[in-house]
């Protein structure tokens, strides 16, 4: 019952292979027919200096958003291991190897993230355009002039190279891929020596971690999505992309966790276990609403123009509006609305129903605080946003179901597994 | 069937049993009180009585005896009222979000800090009733019709929107509490041998019976009621925090005060739960309910919500920067080195700096450490509720007009009034009240308990 392990078949990754080339396609199609109409009308209009817009900075934004995105789910898998052992949670003992096995995509999202920003940053973010810092030029800055240290230290005087932004970008891929080839190496030592000892190490280990990421968590959120609007700013900011990103890795192990079950796998979880699972998708579909809820009304009841600016783009644009609303529509009304029994979060299609929905949601959450930021009023919603997510989406499930299989499905020595096989609410 | 696994600490010593429980904390209640009770009763009494004169005084000659100036029209009223509403979120805390986490070892310090709660979000009212100046018209902050003499409320205000959320708050911690007591009254009941006891916690245990449906029922109502507890204990210090951040006054308006002043209101709770109890266990003898390992964990919570707040510092100065607002930049750099620099460093020494010694075993589970540690962080959390409402106001936006604030005898004494109260209650609860929920530590006896 607790030696399980994951086989990766080759239906499965056909499956996968399937989607990634329905994405490609897809990606091919937004391509071909953006390059030939549609958007070159409005292109003239935007003479900002900058030149007109081209649709290949669409797929960059996307390619960012889809960075950040997925970086957010495969971090979460390992805070969400962490909190575990630091609360010394007994019920999630056997699934713990799930929200782990979403950490391997961190390599990978770590050299995707800093690839993207070294080949187009200056496209993206408009504080990485170096003519805004030209005193006396037509671009002159002096809002941006003033942070420029965030960014370009110690090149502060002469803001060629972003080096304090990308040294800290390198920085969060390291704590964060030490800590999680830590954490999985003292758990598989478990399964084969085991005994109680690597429990304590690991939650040595997690406890450290812990107080990284609720630093590196708020930094990295400034550093990657705050600055996208680079004027704009909110002290919540770092913890509302914490939110969206921790609910939207809860919702994906509830989802993997369930199918797994129906394929056959993971014979200790039964409906107590989905109970919880459901329960921290609803409890955290309804802290990301209060996080976006609490931003939302303080900028909007003190009105004032410098950080009402983030709303009225997203509001008062035909392009945004709707997904401004549906927005909270797929992250809080309808989670809300559809956990709210205990029945509800202790069956299977229920929960299936909600975290692809939280999953897709949060992805349009992420989408809203990117592309109005760096594609103005260019943006849009087509084959192009649909491709890069299925590609990226695919690449992650790949190269998770992978790790996944390379380990024991169930920590089987994890000291708490005896609770978890007798847990009952 | 309950499993612990091994990695558990027990978090009952002493080898207890089931009737041991029930001996152990009846015979508080059932006892004489003692010399060291009465002192400390009489202290308070004091207290109160000077208190009392103060808050009378405040009333009778109108809010112009404190210290209020032009410019600082919030002082340590609104820095006592917001600090006691926060002690007052430990105790909702412990019985309802620790409830639905499962986390057992709140049976052992639930009682104890819900009744602190209640206590502490009373003294918390005082001062939304001294601030009126005219405390009689205290219902013109309902929504009334105009013929009772008052005037429409204003829905926009944050500052209804408070006393919507607190009374709320109250009520239901209220219902919270007098429920969890009810089992334990009927033990008490059952047990009594004067007259008066006997009518008393007769009374008080609204004829339970202990049957299985009753127990049925009451389980179902817990649930509910931390249900309905949680959003509610999230709300209010949210909804305080909304006093200061709807406003567009530099250092007030900052977006992460809701989720950072509900984090400071679970630090300053817990760490004045650590202090009451620390004492409870002590006097009463309770060392193996409430033990070392519960103190450790006591401290962690305060470690945690202390480094929480320490990072909510950091990035509201920070984005102070980042913004490029010179007034928000000078707010904060007035805070650190302006007139006010040692209320700034008294609370960032107490609420970000000390705390971080619970990192060390030793010192969190010192007991001697835990105690000191506790009453610095309720300073600590005092001095942020002043450094965020004095020194915002005092350098207003017109240079001509700014101030210093310097407290009057009214300012302390009415301070005092809630100190005076507060403890009053608590060592009346502590007496006549059973401050371990008997019920609840029996359902874990068995499983958590060591064998010695």
């Amino acid at each position: 019952m607790i030696e399980e392990r994951f086989e990766f078949t080759s239906a499965a990754k056909k499956r996968i292979l399937t989607f990634l080339v329905a994405g490609i396609i897809a990606l091919v199609l937004g391509i071909v027919l953006a390059s030939t109409g549609g958007h070159h009308a409005e292109a003239g209009a935007h003479e900002g200096g900058h030149g007109a817009f081209h649709w290949s900075t669409r797929i960059l934004a996307n390619l960012w958003i889809n960075n950040v995105y997925f970086t957010g789910i495969a971090i979460i898998g390992l805070f969400f291991v962490t909190i575990q052992y630091a609360a010394q949670a007994g019920w999630s003992a056997p699934i713990i190897r799930i929200p782990l096995a979403f950490s391997n995509w961190l390599p990978y999202a770590g050299v995707l993230m800093l690839g993207v920003f070294l080949l187009s940053g200056h496209k993206l973010f408009h504080w990485a355009d170096h003519s805004v810092y030209e005193v006396g030029g037509a671009h002159y800055d002096a809002i941006l002039d003033g942070k420029k240290a965030f960014f370009f230290w110690p090149l502060t005087d002469h803001p060629n190279i972003p080096v304090f932004f990308l040294a800290r970008m390198v920085a969060y891929f390291v704590i964060w891929i030490v800590f999680f080839q830590l954490i999985k190496k003292y758990s598989q030592q478990e399964d084969i020596n085991g005994g109680d000892s690597y429990w304590y190490i690991i939650r040595k280990y997690s406890a450290m971690f812990l107080v990284l990421f609720a630093i590196t968590s708020s930094t990295s959120a400034w550093d990657w999505v705050m600055s996208a609007d680079p004027h704009w700013f909110s002290t919540m900011f770092g913890w509302y992309v914490f939110a969206s990103w921790w609910v939207t890795g809860l919702a994906l192990i509830a989802l993997i966790v369930v199918n797994l079950k129906d394929a056959g796998y993971l014979k200790m979880v039964n409906s107590n276990h989905l109970h919880d699972l459901g329960k921290f998708v609803f409890a955290f579909s309804i802290f990301w609403t209060y996080i976006w809820f609490s931003q939302f009304l303080l900028i909007y009841y003190a009105n004032i123009p410098e950080e009402t600016i983030y709303f009225v783009e997203r509001l008062k644009s035909d392009k945004y509006a709707p997904v401004f609303f549906m927005n909270l529509f797929l992250n809080f009304v309808l989670p809300f609305l559809i956990l709210m029994t205990r029945d509800a979060k202790r069956h299977a299609m229920f929960l299936k129903i909600v975290c692809t929905l939280v999953i897709v949601g949060h992805w349009f959450d992420f989408y809203l605080m990117f592309t109005p930021g760096m594609l103005k009023e260019n943006g849009g919603f087509g084959f192009m946003e649909v491709g890069l997510f299925l590609i990226y989406g695919s690449a992650f499930m790949y190269v998770m179901l992978n790790g996944l299989s390379k380990m024991g499905l169930v920590a089987k020595n994890h000291p708490m597994l005896e609770e978890s096989l007798h847990h009952h609410i | 069937m309950q499993v612990v696994s091994s990695v558990r600490e027990p978090l009952i010593t002493g080898g207890k049993s089931v009737a041991d429980v029930t001996q152990d904390i009846c015979k508080q209640v059932e006892g004489k009180p003692t010399k060291s009770w009465f002192a400390a009763l009489t202290v308070s009494l004091m207290v109160l009585a000077f208190g009392t004169f103060c808050l009378l005084t405040t009333w009778w000659e109108g809010i112009g005896v404190w210290g209020l100036n032009k410019t600082v029209g919030w002082a340590w009223d609104i820095t006592n009222f917001v600090w006691w509403v926060g002690i007052g979120h430990a105790g909702t805390l412990i019985s309802a979000i620790l409830l639905l986490f499962r986390q057992r070892w709140r049976m052992s310090i639930n009682r104890a800090a819900e009744a602190m709660t209640i206590f502490a979000v009373l003294c918390a009212a005082t001062f939304i009733l001294a601030h009126m100046g005219r405390p009689w018209l205290f219902h013109w902050a309902l929504p009334l019709p105009n013929t009772f003499g008052s005037l429409w409320v204003n829905f926009n205000s944050p500052l209804v929107w408070d006393v919507f959320a607190i009374s709320t708050y109250l009520t239901v911690s209220l219902v919270f509490w007098y429920i969890g007591l009810i089992p334990d009254f009927a033990t008490i009941r059952d047990r009594a041998k004067g007259k008066i006891a006997k009518i008393a916690y007769g009374a008080l245990s609204m004829g339970w019976t202990g049957g299985a449906k009753t127990w049925s029922r009451y389980e179902a109502v817990a649930l509910i009621l931390a249900g309905l507890s949680t959003p509610l204990v999230l709300s209010v210090h949210t909804i305080v925090s909304m006093d200061f951040a709807t406003s567009v006054i530099p250092g007030w308006h900052t977006t992460i005060f809701p989720p950072y002043f509900v984090a400071g209101a679970i630090f300053s709770g817990f760490a004045m739960v650590q202090t009451l109890l620390l004492i409870t266990r002590k006097v009463f003898k309770l060392e193996n309910y409430i033990t070392i390992f519960h103190i450790e964990l006591m401290n962690i919570v305060i470690i945690i919500t202390g480094s929480i707040v320490g990072i909510a510092y950091i990035t509201e100065f920070f984005i102070a920067w980042y913004s490029g607002v010179p007034a928000e930049q000078y707010a904060f750099l007035n805070r650190m080195f302006g007139p006010y620099w040692w209320a700034y460093w008294s609370m960032m020494t107490c609420n970000v700096i000390s705390p971080q010694l619970f990192w060390s075993k030793k010192i969190r589970t010192s007991i001697a450490a835990s105690f000191i540690l506790s009453i610095i962080v309720n300073i600590g959390m005092w001095f942020e509720r002043f450094v965020i409402i004095v020194t915002s106001l005092h350098r207003d936006f017109v240079p001509s007009s700014w101030a210093m604030f310097s407290p009057t005898l009214y300012d302390i004494g009415d301070y005092m009034f809630s100190f005076g109260l507060f403890f009053t209650l608590f060592l009346l609860f502590a007496k006549f009240f059973p401050v371990i929920n008997m019920a609840e530590v029996k359902s874990i006896v068995k499983s958590t308990s060591t064998k010695d």
